[in-house]
């Protein structure tokens, strides 16, 4: 018997992405939408350009421009690689990237990703759902939120020489955000493994937030009591507020947020609710005034 | 070794031909897709950085003459002038055009709610003055003081300028403080050289019949 397993790279190549929109419409054609899920189908989300996907980047640890990342962070050593699970838990563990790999099978998500700054992306994630991981961990009652601590390696990250924000990189969630089964753990894209500059070996990809939610190359997971200060709440908190939640009525205080430009297109779009993503996480903001919890 | 002083026609051209030289690049780049995934903010960025760099530049002139005793500059102070200008155009449009789309609604909002778009704008309509009174014949109509008191404008349209620039990144400063401070060093030197002359008319040395070299507002 062949117990030959495809690598998620041989069963897509990127050319084939391409083509997903023909399927799409095709289905939709003869009958089969119902069986595609919804968000899949909302508008024509072609997948951005693998080069524009891994040439377009915003990861300050290695330069503030967006050419920066892809130039400089082929340098980062991800191997070995661990992750620690701290915080109020029962019991602190330390994984280790090729055990995070095999925890479950990789599934891949196409998700629309709106950055802050007024662009928007569609790319093909490979992962599995965060709570995937967090439920083999056993928190305290008192753990309300998780904090993502990204790497400093700054003999290999040019950017954390300079003090553009407070290093390292932390981001945080509310407990049932990070549950939310659309919160994804990234193990890579277009069916390879993680691009560096993307954020390798491992990140969370959070799409109805704006990007800079989303850690990249993650090195601990706490669970925490009281609601994180995010690198940037601290470096403008007028600016960047905790939940970040995409909104096309809340401004941000430099830039409309009611539009953006997908990449590789002329015209701009406009923005979604939640990034087109409220008829699934909608219900976790029910009570809250999002105005005030920007 | 001679310098030979370039004829003012040749210097002249090649200013003119140096100016057109970033627009050029944008255009080919543009033209063969080689302005990574987000051209149209990689245009309107550009076209911003030139405009600040004339402006700047056309700052440097008078410096640059009085430290140097190269007197032809004055010379090409207009042009580069009207490149920033021209600059500040193209830049101007690509935001009206590409970004909002003529939704003057939306343009309105932005000027009014955007502090950095605010101050951008403010510099641009400040510059049109000026650059319709880049002549001759305005020198003339407006008289040399009254022209020159106008045309100080110029400062204050730098500093709103650098803080458009300022205002627009998000945490990185590195870039805005640089011309930050090479403004700072040009505008600078003026209040310095003010200060030296005010001292010399204190202390009885002002002559009505100053020693350097006057140039003329109106080129021949």
């Amino acid at each position: 018997m062949d117990a030959h397993l495809p690598l998620p790279s041989e069963i897509t190549p990127p050319e084939l992405y391409a083509r997903r929109r023909e399927f799409l419409q095709t289905a939709i054609g003869v009958g089969l939408a119902a069986v595609v899920p919804a968000p899949a189908l909302a508008a024509a989300d072609a997948p951005t350009p693998l080069r524009h996907v891994t040439g377009y980047n915003n990861f300050y640890e290695f330069g503030t421009d967006k050419e920066d990342p892809a130039r400089y962070a082929q340098r980062l050593i991800t191997r070995p690689w661990q992750v620690r699970i701290e915080g109020l838990v029962k019991k602190p563990v330390t994984l280790d990237i090729d055990d995070i790999l095999k925890l479950a099978p990789l599934e891949e998500r196409i998700y629309r990703l709106r950055c802050v700054e007024g662009w928007s992306m569609v790319i093909p994630w490979l992962g599995y759902s965060l709570d995937t991981l967090l439920r083999r961990i056993e928190p305290l009652g008192s753990a309300k939120y998780v904090e993502f601590v990204s790497a400093v390696q700054p003999e290999t990250m040019p950017g954390v020489r300079s003090r553009v924000l407070d290093w390292p990189y932390v981001e945080g969630l509310r407990l049932d955000e990070a549950r939310h089964p659309l919160a994804l753990l990234v193990l890579g894209l277009y069916g390879e493994t993680l691009p560096k500059q993307n954020g390798a070996p491992l990140r969370i990809a959070i799409p109805w937030k704006y990007g800079f939610k989303s850690a990249k190359s993650i090195v601990a997971i706490r669970f925490v009591e009281h609601e994180p200060r995010s690198s940037w709440m601290k470096a403008n908190p007028r600016e960047y507020g905790f939940y970040s939640n995409v909104n096309p009525e809340v401004d941000h205080p430099r830039w409309s947020q009611a539009s953006e430009r997908r990449i590789g297109e002329f015209f701009k779009r406009k923005t979604l609710m939640f990034n087109g993503y409220g008829e699934q996480v909608a219900s976790l903001y029910a009570a809250m005034d999002l105005r005030k919890h920007f | 070794m001679t310098i030979v002083p370039m004829p003012i026609a040749v210097l002249k051209t090649l200013t003119f031909v140096l100016c057109l030289l970033p627009l050029g690049w944008y255009g080919w780049n543009a033209w063969h897709d080689m302005l990574g995934a987000n051209p149209i903010e990689a245009v309107t960025r550009g076209l911003g950085t030139w405009t600040l760099n004339l402006l700047l530049i056309t700052l440097a002139v008078t410096p640059l003459r009085k430290l140097t005793g190269w007197h032809a500059a004055m010379r090409l102070r207009r042009m580069l002038g009207l490149f920033a200008f021209f600059y500040a155009v193209l830049h101007l449009t690509t935001y009206l055009w590409f970004d909002q789309f003529f939704d003057w609604q939306e343009i309105a909002r932005d000027i009014l709610k955007r502090p950095f778009i605010t101050v951008g704008m403010a510099a641009f309509v400040l510059l049109i003055p000026l650059a319709l009174t880049s002549n001759n014949r305005a020198i003339r109509r407006l008289g040399g003081r009254r022209w020159q008191a106008l045309h100080r404008g110029v400062y204050a349209i730098a500093i709103l300028a650098v803080l458009h620039y300022s205002w627009l990144v998000k945490a990185d400063q590195s870039q805005p403080l640089l011309y930050g401070g090479i403004l700072a060093g040009l505008l600078g030197i003026r209040v310095w050289w003010r200060e030296q002359e005010r001292r010399e008319q204190l202390a009885g040395k002002y002559s009505p019949q100053p020693k350097s070299r006057i140039i003329p507002l109106i080129p021949r």
